[in-house]
């Protein structure tokens, strides 16, 4: 392949793997704006989206639907309600109760959130790879000598399609601006008259549905499904939180997007190769966190004394 | 600003307030009479008595469990001096006792030293990956610090997966035991006794930092970091230290733990790892010793007991985990009772 | 002068917070800076204390300079500071506290904290000693086993005095100190704000908004407005002065009725 190809296809994969680590890292970036969580089950609920999406089209498939794009569309809306109320009934369950005790009980609570999630999902599953059949073809197009398939093409602009959306939901919105204030100061929002739960339960509810979409997409593009699938992508979702300024929305964007190219062209460098592929991931970072804590897009907190 | 939560937070949340049983009630007069030194020294010489006599009388497969209990009382421990008593959140601690048993094994197995002298040398590597760590991150926001320590930990791990010199997935096999006073340690009771002195030094160790000069700088700088560092205290300094004397605890138990156990491969130091540590220390009570070794007593013996039940234990365990954190958010032995 | 400031200046971003500042503190006096809200009186107080670091100028604390100092350094060299917004540890005792303050004044390490040596002990009982000595001064020691958090509003004023003292500075920077309290607490404070320098020959700067705690207890006053040192002198002096009273109350209109 020629230099131009490889760029082109390391291109792609990168997007379609940052729109991954895009639409996971928001909810990351959301939740921890809003209630300065690290949401360890976040990723589980990515996890579980992608389970609960191939039941609804293994169902579909045999129905007039079927299990092309028509089926795809329904399901995932579907997923994305019925994952969305389950981001809900965990916030509700798990985490409300401990909004005022400490930082790192609520974070165990988190993580035991996680284990019950992936235990459960193991559970059924068996703990084996789950075939995510779908009825696309192959078909596609070529960009010099590099193929890329309608479906890596659709899946790339849906998933810019939801962040724009999401964009406009916390920019243009009553819910969205109480969002943003409730992240700058939660007991003056509620002295406001902000419904301060009610904004924090959509916040899992959004940030949720999105996760599940991307645990969709990234079925549909993998062509399987693992119970601990969530877990890599987790983190990774979350350092592009962090590369983009956590609790900043467009941020999780953008640092998703530079984490998947940053990936697919590290992979390409001599001495890295696929197998370094994490750690060149982590390293980078560990190299933002020190030298930018903020993120790319992040404000400095300042503090008075 | 914190002043205005903690107001906000009574008012609105005066219906949260539970109602005590009296079995809690129970315990937690327990726990503040066993603050007092000396039914705290009766209550331990009682129990080491016991702990010592134990061998005599039971089966191997509780001699392992107890094995487990006590290397997991050393680590978190350890890794309560970082989380508990300087109040930095580390999500890496597995990276740890990793380099401890990695450094134990690669010395024995490729230079045949002595297991006594790897010691010195794992003490070493440990305050070498503490500054490594630490020195650059001990700055950043606690939530930051936790996912820097997730890095370097899965870093540590993917690095022992893909060097030749640690054995790649495989890791280190056919390491071998060592002698002590001329008696080869191959039997669970040696390693027993051997995590048991740990278990002991590990506590005494604890208990002497909680009570001195730099115990104190740690509670401070968990409590109000500028404010600590307007009083004359070195945080990054004290941090810095919190964060190696961690890692040392952390590194020891390991080079144990390569020994007890043979072979060591990456798979033995998971992020899962980690977080069972963590999750034991905030599950007893962070800062609070006895809830720490409690804790630790809990995340080895509840997957035990609950064996039977195969695949669904891990899933009850994170079920009765959220229940607990829920009823009580400061641990099963809180750190202080008001 | 224990305290010189030269032209120091500070800036956050394009706001200048602290504008070409001099002035010197006579040891063992008593100061005060004054200035109207936003004036950058805490802003300085943080420069001087190592919090902020500030662009331009220079700071000597006994004729050494401090500027690239951190906080612990400073306050090890014998400056110590209260904050305007009550900063104690508020999950520890007033003992422990107090004890803080001791820190910087002691040296067993981790070798002295596990093996407690004899001069280790000797260290602790001094810690004690002092910190005892310090609630005594401030009127707590009753209270030296309470949380810091569920004392009364004025008693936490006090362990916040306390604890400083035990640093055993040689100048204190007070920001803020009579703020919450009433007026016989204010009172008290102007007699301990004496007995700091006439027991324990301490000097004393604070920043202050109440005029009266100022005038009575000040030997050298400071005006700030908008980062810039507008006056200094006597209470008398700087009532009197025009730059003062139009940064306080506005500018008189011209040919105002």
């Amino acid at each position: 392949m020629s230099l131009q190809e490889i760029v082109i296809q390391q291109l792609f994969n990168g997007l379609l793997l940052g729109s991954f680590y895009g639409l996971v890292a928001l909810g990351y970036s959301m939740v921890y704006g809003i209630i300065k969580l690290l949401n360890f089950a976040h990723a589980d609920i990515y996890m579980v989206g992608g389970f609960c999406s191939l039941t609804i089209l293994t169902f579909f498939g045999n129905t007039f639907i079927g299990n092309r794009w028509l089926g795809i569309v329904i399901s995932m809306l579907i997923t994305m309600i019925i994952v969305g109320l389950l981001g809900v009934i965990i916030e509700r369950v798990a985490y409300k109760p401990l909004r005022n005790a400490p930082r790192l009980s609520l974070l165990i609570t988190a993580l035991g959130v996680s284990m019950i999630l992936y235990n459960s999902v193991m559970v059924i599953t068996s703990g084996e790879y789950r075939a995510y059949k779908t009825g696309l073809g192959y078909e596609g197009f070529s960009i010099g000598s590099v193929f890329v398939t309608h479906t890596q093409a659709i899946l790339i602009v849906a998933a810019v399609a939801l962040m724009f959306v999401l964009h406009l939901f916390i920019t243009r919105t009553m819910y969205g601006k109480a969002m943003r204030a409730i992240s700058m100061d939660l007991d003056c929002c509620r002295l406001m008259g902000v419904n301060v739960n009610k904004i924090i339960a959509l916040t899992f509810f959004v940030g949720s549905m999105l996760a599940a979409s991307a645990g969709m997409m990234a079925g549909v593009y993998y062509g399987s499904l693992h119970f601990f699938m969530g877990f890599v992508i987790g983190i990774k979702a979350f350092t592009s939180a962090v590369i983009g300024g956590i609790g900043v929305i467009p941020g999780a964007m953008l640092g998703g997007l530079l984490l998947g190219l940053l990936e697919s062209f590290g992979t390409q460098i001599p001495f890295i190769g696929s197998e370094w592929k994490d750690v060149f991931s982590f390293s980078i970072l560990i190299l933002i966190l020190i030298f930018k804590p903020t993120g790319l897009l992040g404000k400095k907190e300042s503090e008075r004394m | 600003m914190k002043d205005k939560q903690t107001c906000l937070q009574t008012a609105v949340d005066k219906k949260a307030k539970k109602v005590n049983n009296p079995f809690v009630e129970l315990i937690d007069r327990f726990y503040v009479l066993f603050d007092n030194k000396k039914v705290r020294y009766s209550v331990l010489a009682a129990a080491l008595a016991v702990l010592l006599y134990l061998p005599m009388r039971t089966s191997m497969y509780f001699m392992e469990v107890m094995t487990n209990v006590w290397f997991h009382v050393v680590v978190c421990l350890g890794l309560n001096i970082i989380v508990g008593f300087a109040g930095l959140l580390s999500l890496g601690y597995a990276a740890f006792f990793a380099v401890g048993a990695y450094t134990t094994g690669i010395l024995i197995l490729h230079y045949g030293v002595s297991f006594w002298l790897t010691l010195p040398v794992s003490v070493l590597m440990a305050i070498i990956a503490g500054l490594a760590i630490g020195g650059p991150t001990l700055k950043l926001r606690s939530d930051y610090l936790a996912i820097v320590t997730l890095g370097f930990g899965e870093i540590t791990r993917l690095a022992a997966r893909n060097l030749d010199i640690t054995g790649r997935a495989t890791g280190l096999v056919g390491i071998e035991r060592p002698t002590l006073f001329g008696m080869a340690m191959v039997k669970i009771n040696h390693f027993y006794y051997a995590f048991l002195v740990l278990a002991v030094l590990a506590i005494f160790i604890s208990y002497r930092l909680q009570d001195s000069r730099l115990g104190r700088a740690w509670k401070c700088i968990r409590e109000d970091e500028d404010a600590a560092e307007a009083m004359g205290i070195n945080v990054v300094a004290a941090r810095l230290l919190a964060f190696i004397i961690g890692s040392v605890f952390g590194a020891l138990a390991g080079s144990f733990m390569a020994i007890k156990m043979t072979a060591i491969s990456p798979e033995s130091f998971l992020f899962t790892q980690s977080v069972m540590i963590l999750l034991a220390v905030v599950l007893g009570g962070m800062g609070k010793i006895p809830g720490v070794v409690l804790g630790a007593l809990a995340v080895v013996v509840f997957p035990e007991v609950f064996r039977g039940i195969g695949k669904y234990r891990m899933l009850i365990f994170g079920a009765v985990l959220l229940v607990l954190m829920i009823y009580r958010p400061q641990g099963l032995w809180p750190e202080r009772h008001t | 002068m224990i305290l010189e400031v030269k032209d120091l200046t500070l800036r956050f971003g394009g706001l200048t917070a602290v504008n070409k500042v001099s002035f010197g503190i006579e040891e063992g006096s008593i100061e005060s800076l004054i200035g109207p809200n936003g004036a950058g009186k805490t802003s300085l107080f943080n420069c001087l204390t190592g919090f902020y670091r500030a662009q331009e100028g220079d700071i000597l604390f006994e004729g050494k300079s401090i500027m690239r100092l951190k906080p612990h350094k400073i306050t090890t060299l014998g400056m110590a500071r209260t904050f305007q917004n009550l900063r104690l540890f508020k999950n520890l005792t007033v003992m422990e506290n107090v004890m803080s303050g001791m820190h910087c004044r002691t040296s067993a390490g981790v070798a002295g904290a596990i093996l407690r040596p004899p001069s280790q002990k000797a260290e602790e009982k001094r810690i004690r000693d002092v910190a005892m000595e310090c609630m005594d001064f401030v009127g707590i020691l009753d209270k030296k086993d309470r949380l810091a958090k569920n004392l009364p509003y004025g008693d936490q004023r006090r362990v916040e005095w306390a604890r400083a003292l035990a640093t055993q500075p040689k100048l204190l920077l007070l920001d803020e100190p009579a703020a919450g309290l009433n007026y016989d607490e204010k009172m008290q404070l102007i007699e301990l704000i004496r007995r700091i320098r006439d027991e324990r020959k301490i000097t004393v700067f604070l920043i202050e908004h109440d005029m009266g705690l100022v005038m009575k207890v000040s030997e050298k006053i400071f005006v700030l407005d908008y980062g810039v040192k507008i006056a200094e002198g006597t209470a008398q002096e700087v009532q009197n002065n025009p730059r003062v009273i139009e940064a306080y109350l506005g500018k008189e209109e011209e040919n105002a009725v």
